[in-house]
């Protein structure tokens, strides 16, 4: 095999002021023609400094301070912008994470795969070339997609014409930063394998940046690990999956959700939440323009007993967030009724529903937005109590207490949520939702935009409260392995219904609708059983 | 937007603006009953000098002896047939007048746009070019001083320097007085004394151009798909020409049609300040003739002539974004 | 409060205002006791240029000092600027808060109304508004507010929009908290920024309707304005040019003191934009 690109101890400076002085240090790593390097870290490794560095597309504001970075034989960090821009697009692509936000708006994506071909002398070939292009990404009726703009297409076929670009001059090396993240799970599984296909018809090299061990376990032949800029360790995919050696690796990968059931005490049923007939419709459109209707929940009658957590489960767009908002009225259904211990509450006006504010409580997705930036932590977990009617005092102690049961130091009352990582805000929601001392707690996405090594920290506290506690739990995520993890019971959502619900194992080991075996399927790296490793220091 | 579609948004858009059309009108007609005092003795101008035949001559037109929604109705009627009142200082149809006016206003309000819009897309986007260098800090700071400066003073200061100092341009008037001139000659006279007034009337929005090219440059500069074509190997050229600039483009148009209303308002500063006969004079006139039919007369055409170039704008932005339809 | 300044005076600018604008302040403020007497009075001989007779700016048409003037004037200048910017953000402010926290039908209209009054021509119809309710301060006041509100409301009803669906604005409406106190406590904060510096902006740009309004003549005749010193300077400006050049100096100053403050708000309320408009990150 021949050696497509060397690194050799690169080290990139970050600006003065920034929390560590090299956003990558002493960095080597290797790629061949025809195999797939998955650079994995989670946030702030410095894994896309990296891509950007061979790509030559650092901002200004860093500097390679040393180290070597050899492609195709040449040592391309010392060439000319010029040199380094008639290689890009040529000899190395690169595909971005956002698919929504990577292609210009203005430009019909025929004309931009058609750009790249243009400024490598290839204009002329344009005209039969991109139909092909778009086709060997499995873009359906190619020569009609080449005349749109990207708003008319979804994300999944945005990302394939990113490859098809990509793809456009035939390159050596493609570099592919995080491209399934911004994606739903089957469009992940159809991207990943899209990917993998092209690469082993084409003999590429592909560089592979991703945070997501499944995804390493689906796609890599070699993986190398990152963290503070740094590789930790680097081998063949096989060996860092199933036998990490570097304290790191082994606490990511320890971290990925196993996707195994915990002990569950079997739950008697008696019914905290009923959803019966339960219908929300949006309209879009103005008020002389055509309106288009959309049922963003229907046919999705649901109980949850006492004691029991209830996963809906659903790619994005799947209804699961509107029917849990629809149970704490933050969206108004049309119909149906939500029985709590039998007392339908959609018909309560907003005085009606104050007592039940107490019994009910939500945690948040995401840990930046989900607290009032403004107002200490200590006031966000007492202001619900208060409200209440609870005095400030006893709120106060109590909130004390809970920041003990979520694990956070006691100074944290008094200080705002910047000074705080994104798994301890989420942590601090957490608590401010059981301020409350509610029986059913509704969580939506909880862990998602959290890291892997977060995201089970975050995991064994809720599995560890729900069981101190006794809550009833609604849980909405779209990652399947953690809601096999934490679920008693699984509803599966697809296009504002559920189609599938019953208990966790079954639901996972015999599942009936052929969506919910699209969905199994499309788990990446499902062949790959996380390693069991000792607890490491 | 898909050229076929583009009837059917247009007809939307008409729409649209004659209702604007029709608000400023009741609006018009309210503004004189808000008044404190008789609507007839306000319209014929409060000095008092009015006399009794024309105060009933108003009172018959605006029926103000009538329920005020038949006062409406027949105040709509005749601004719906053109009928803008008479003017009685003038002995003119406030209409005539306006019409009169309106081509050395459209003169300079669009030398001045263009203008503005030149020089001003220019100077911010060699300064997002150029972003943190003396040249940025140079053209943020120039556009910030005429942005500060008001314009009826920078009028006045041209005439001192170029008219009264330096003697080379004239300061007031579109045309020179008792010289006869013919062809090309009469243009050249026109242009020369078209110069500092929309320069005048310019340089405000050259810096309200510049400081928004600048920012929506640095902001479009940003984005991922310029990394994209970038990671294409686009050379930045066509990356700036391509990517960026098309897409910085699309606030400039929005904005140019919110502003449109304030450069005709402008005008008027302009206009009082060079002797310009347009509607902005005409505005100057009557307000100190107290003649407020023609007032509102101004207020009417002005607003309509915003309306239309709202109307082109809106109709620039649908054929340069294709998402249009989708957000309309 | 501590990084704020520290934000602020990173933006040399904005410091280089705030003095220029606290000079203004003291000016106006002082100007009965640099200047007692109206400034309606004969100081001098009639177009005594800059720094004869004693007058450091010169006198007018009828001996008056211009100085005084221009001190008098400042206290017009900022009165005016200040009170129409209050009634504009009253205005602005609520419709904005209207529209976006209610949304909907709500909206839709609020939009549509402010909409309308971003399209006719705010300078004509100020124009008109003080013509026909006779020159005054209120009248100006009124005026000026009128025509200044609509971009309040946008930015307003945009961050409301914003904040409304915010994850920590739900938890709020969980928690059961009111209407009210969810406005006041949770959104009205975070959108407080934009607002104070739309507001900075905001009497820079009264303060220069102010001085055209009294530039045609539309000012209060019974107070003294920079604009007012330089309409009465233009039919004369071929031989008292200072009469027109000082007062213009005056606006250009504070406008432009009022800008760079703005700007430096901006830098102080939001410094991660501050720090991206150095260069590309």
């Amino acid at each position: 095999m021949t050696r497509l690109l060397t690194v050799d101890s690169l080290t990139v400076a970050l600006p003065q002021g920034a929390d560590r002085p090299h956003a990558v240090e002493e960095l080597s790593l290797h790629l061949d023609a025809g195999e797939i390097l998955c650079v994995v870290g989670e946030s702030g490794s410095g894994k896309s400094i990296t891509a950007n560095t061979v790509m030559g597309l650092l901002p200004k504001t860093l500097k390679v301070k040393a180290g070597t970075v050899t492609f195709e034989g040449e040592s391309i960090l010392g060439l000319s912008a010029e040199a380094l821009r008639s290689r890009r697009g040529r000899r190395m692509a690169m595909v971005f994470q956002e698919p929504m936000t990577a292609l210009n708006p203005l430009m019909r994506v025929g004309d931009q795969i058609a750009e790249a071909l243009q400024v490598h002398g290839k204009g002329s070939e344009a005209k039969a070339r991109v139909p092909e292009l778009l086709a060997a990404v499995n873009l359906p009726d190619p020569a009609s997609i080449a005349r749109m703009h990207p708003f008319r297409l979804s994300g999944g076929q945005r990302q394939r014409v990113m490859i098809a670009m990509a793809l456009a001059l035939e390159p050596a090396l493609l570099i592919a930063d995080e491209p399934t993240t911004a994606l739903d799970v089957t469009t992940q599984m159809q991207i990943l394998r899209l990917m993998r296909e092209i690469q082993e018809r084409k003999g590429m090299g592909v560089m592979f940046i991703t945070h997501d061990f499944g995804v390493v376990a689906e796609i890599a032949d070699r993986v190398a690990v990152m963290q503070h800029g740094r590789i930790v360790e680097q081998g063949p995919a096989s060996d860092i999956l199933n036998a990490p050696q570097h304290p790191y690796t082994r606490k990511l990968i320890a971290a990925v959700p196993h996707g195994a059931a915990l002990e569950k005490p079997a739950i008697r049923p008696s019914p905290v939440l009923v959803m019966k007939g339960v219908e929300k419709t949006y309209q879009r459109g103005g008020w002389f323009g055509p309106k288009a209707v959309v049922k963003a929940v229907h046919d999705a009658d649901f109980t949850l007993n006492k004691g029991e957590t209830l996963g809906l489960v659903g790619e994005s767009g799947s209804g699961k967030s509107t029917l849990a908002r629809c149970v704490v009225r933050l969206v108004e259904p049309e119909k149906g009724e939500i029985l709590f211990h039998g007392k339908d509450l959609r018909p309560l006006s907003r005085q009606g529903w104050l007592p039940y504010r107490k019994r009910i409580q939500m945690v948040f997705q995401d840990p930046y937005a989900s607290l009032n930036p403004r107002r200490k932590v200590g006031d966000a977990i007492t202001e619900g109590p208060i409200t209440h009617g609870v005095s400030p005092a006893e709120a106060r102690t109590r909130a004390l207490d809970l920041l003990r049961l979520v694990k956070l130091d006691p100074s944290a009352m008094e200080r705002y949520p910047h000074e705080f990582s994104g798994g301890q805000r989420q942590r601090i929601g957490l608590a401010r939702a059981l301020a409350m001392q509610p029986e059913l707690l509704i969580a939506d996405e909880p862990v998602s935009a959290l890291d892997v090594s977060v995201q089970a920290q975050v995991l064994d506290l809720l599995a560890e409260i729900r069981q101190r506690l006794g809550l009833t739990m609604l849980f909405i995520t779209h990652d399947l392995r953690v809601a096999a993890q934490i679920c008693d019971r699984i509803a599966v959502m697809q296009r504002g219904a559920i189609v599938e619900l019953g208990p966790t194992e079954q639901v996972f080991g015999a599942p009936q609708h052929p969506y919910t075996r699209a969905l199994l399927d499309s788990i990446p790296g499902r062949d790959w059983t996380p390693p069991v490793l000792a607890e490491t220091a | 937007m898909e050229l076929s579609k583009l009837p059917g948004y247009l007809l939307g858009r008409l729409v649209k603006a004659a209702i604007v059309i029709l608000a400023i009108v009741v609006c018009n007609f309210f503004l004189i009953h808000a008044a404190p005092g008789d609507p007839a003795s306000i319209i014929a101008g409060q000095s008092g000098a009015a006399d009794a035949r024309f105060l009933e001559q108003l009172r018959a037109q605006f029926g103000l002896d009538q329920p005020l929604y038949v006062q409406l109705w027949i105040y709509l009627k005749g601004v719906l047939t053109l009928d803008l009142g008479f003017s009685h200082r003038q002995q003119v149809a406030v209409a005539s007048l306006l019409w009169d006016r309106l081509p050395a206003t459209l003169l300079l309000t669009g030398a001045a746009f263009v203008f503005a819009l030149s020089v001003g897309v220019a100077m911010g986007a060699l300064a997002a070019l150029r972003v943190g260098t003396w040249g940025d800090s140079i053209i943020t700071v120039l556009a910030l001083t005429f942005y500060a400066t008001p314009l009826f003073w920078v009028g006045l200061m041209l005439v001192l320097l170029f008219s009264v100092t330096l003697e080379w341009l004239p300061s007031f008037g579109m045309a020179s007085v008792g010289v006869e001139l013919h062809g090309f000659a009469v243009v050249l006279d026109v242009a020369k004394h078209l110069l500092l007034p929309a320069l005048t009337l310019g340089l405000f929005y050259v810096a309200v151009y510049a400081r928004l090219s600048r920012a929506t440059m640095l902001e479009v500069a940003d984005q991922d798909f310029v990394k994209t074509a970038r990671a294409k190997g686009v050379p930045e050229g066509r990356i700036l020409r391509r990517h960026i600039l098309r897409n910085a483009l699309l606030p400039i148009i929005t904005f140019a049609g919110i502003q449109a209303g304030q450069l005709i308002g402008g005008s008027i500063l302009v206009e009082t300040v060079f002797a310009w006969p347009g509607i902005g004079r005409l505005a100057f006139e009557a307000l100190l003739a107290r003649d407020y039919q023609v007032l509102m007369g101004v207020f009417f055409c002005t607003s309509v002539m915003v309306v239309l170039f709202n109307l082109i704008t809106d109709l620039l932005y649908a054929v340069v974004d294709p998402r249009v339809e989708v957000s309309a | 409060m501590k990084d704020f300044w520290r934000n602020f005076s990173r933006n040399r600018g904005a410091v280089v205002g705030l003095v220029v604008l606290v000079a203004v302040l003291i000016l106006a403020v002082l100007a009965p006791v640099l200047y007692p007497g109206s400034p309606w009075d004969m100081a001098g001989m009639p177009f005594a240029p800059p720094g004869e007779e004693g007058m450091l700016l010169g006198t007018d048409s009828l001996g008056r000092d211009v100085a005084a003037g221009i001190a008098h004037g400042a206290r017009v200048s900022l009165l005016v600027g200040a009170v129409s910017t209050v009634a504009a953000l009253a205005i602005g402010v609520s419709l904005g808060a209207i529209a976006g926290y209610l949304g909907g039908l709500v909206d839709d209209l609020v939009m549509r109304f402010t909409e309308f009054f971003q399209t006719i021509p705010s300078f004509v119809l100020a124009i008109l508004l003080v013509a026909i309710f006779t020159p005054s301060i209120a009248s100006i006041v009124f005026a000026i507010a009128v025509v200044s509100w609509p971009p309040v409301a946008r930015v307003v009803r945009a961050e409301f929009l914003s904040l409304r669906s915010r994850e920590f604005v739900q938890a709020s409406e969980v928690l059961g908290k009111s209407r009210l106190s969810i406005v006041v406590g949770d959104i009205l904060p975070n959108a407080l920024s934009p607002i104070v510096v739309l507001s900075s902006l905001m009497v820079a740009s009264a303060i220069l309707l102010e001085s055209a309004l009294s530039f045609l003549g539309l000012g209060d005749p019974n107070m003294m304005s920079w604009g007012f010193l330089i309409g009465s300077g233009r039919s004369v400006i071929r031989m008292a040019w200072w009469m027109s050049v000082f007062p213009g100096i005056a606006i250009f100053l504070t406008v432009l003191s009022l800008n760079l403050v703005g700007e430096g708000l901006s830098d102080a309320l939001n410094p991660r934009l501050a720090r991206n408009r150095g260069g590309k990150p």
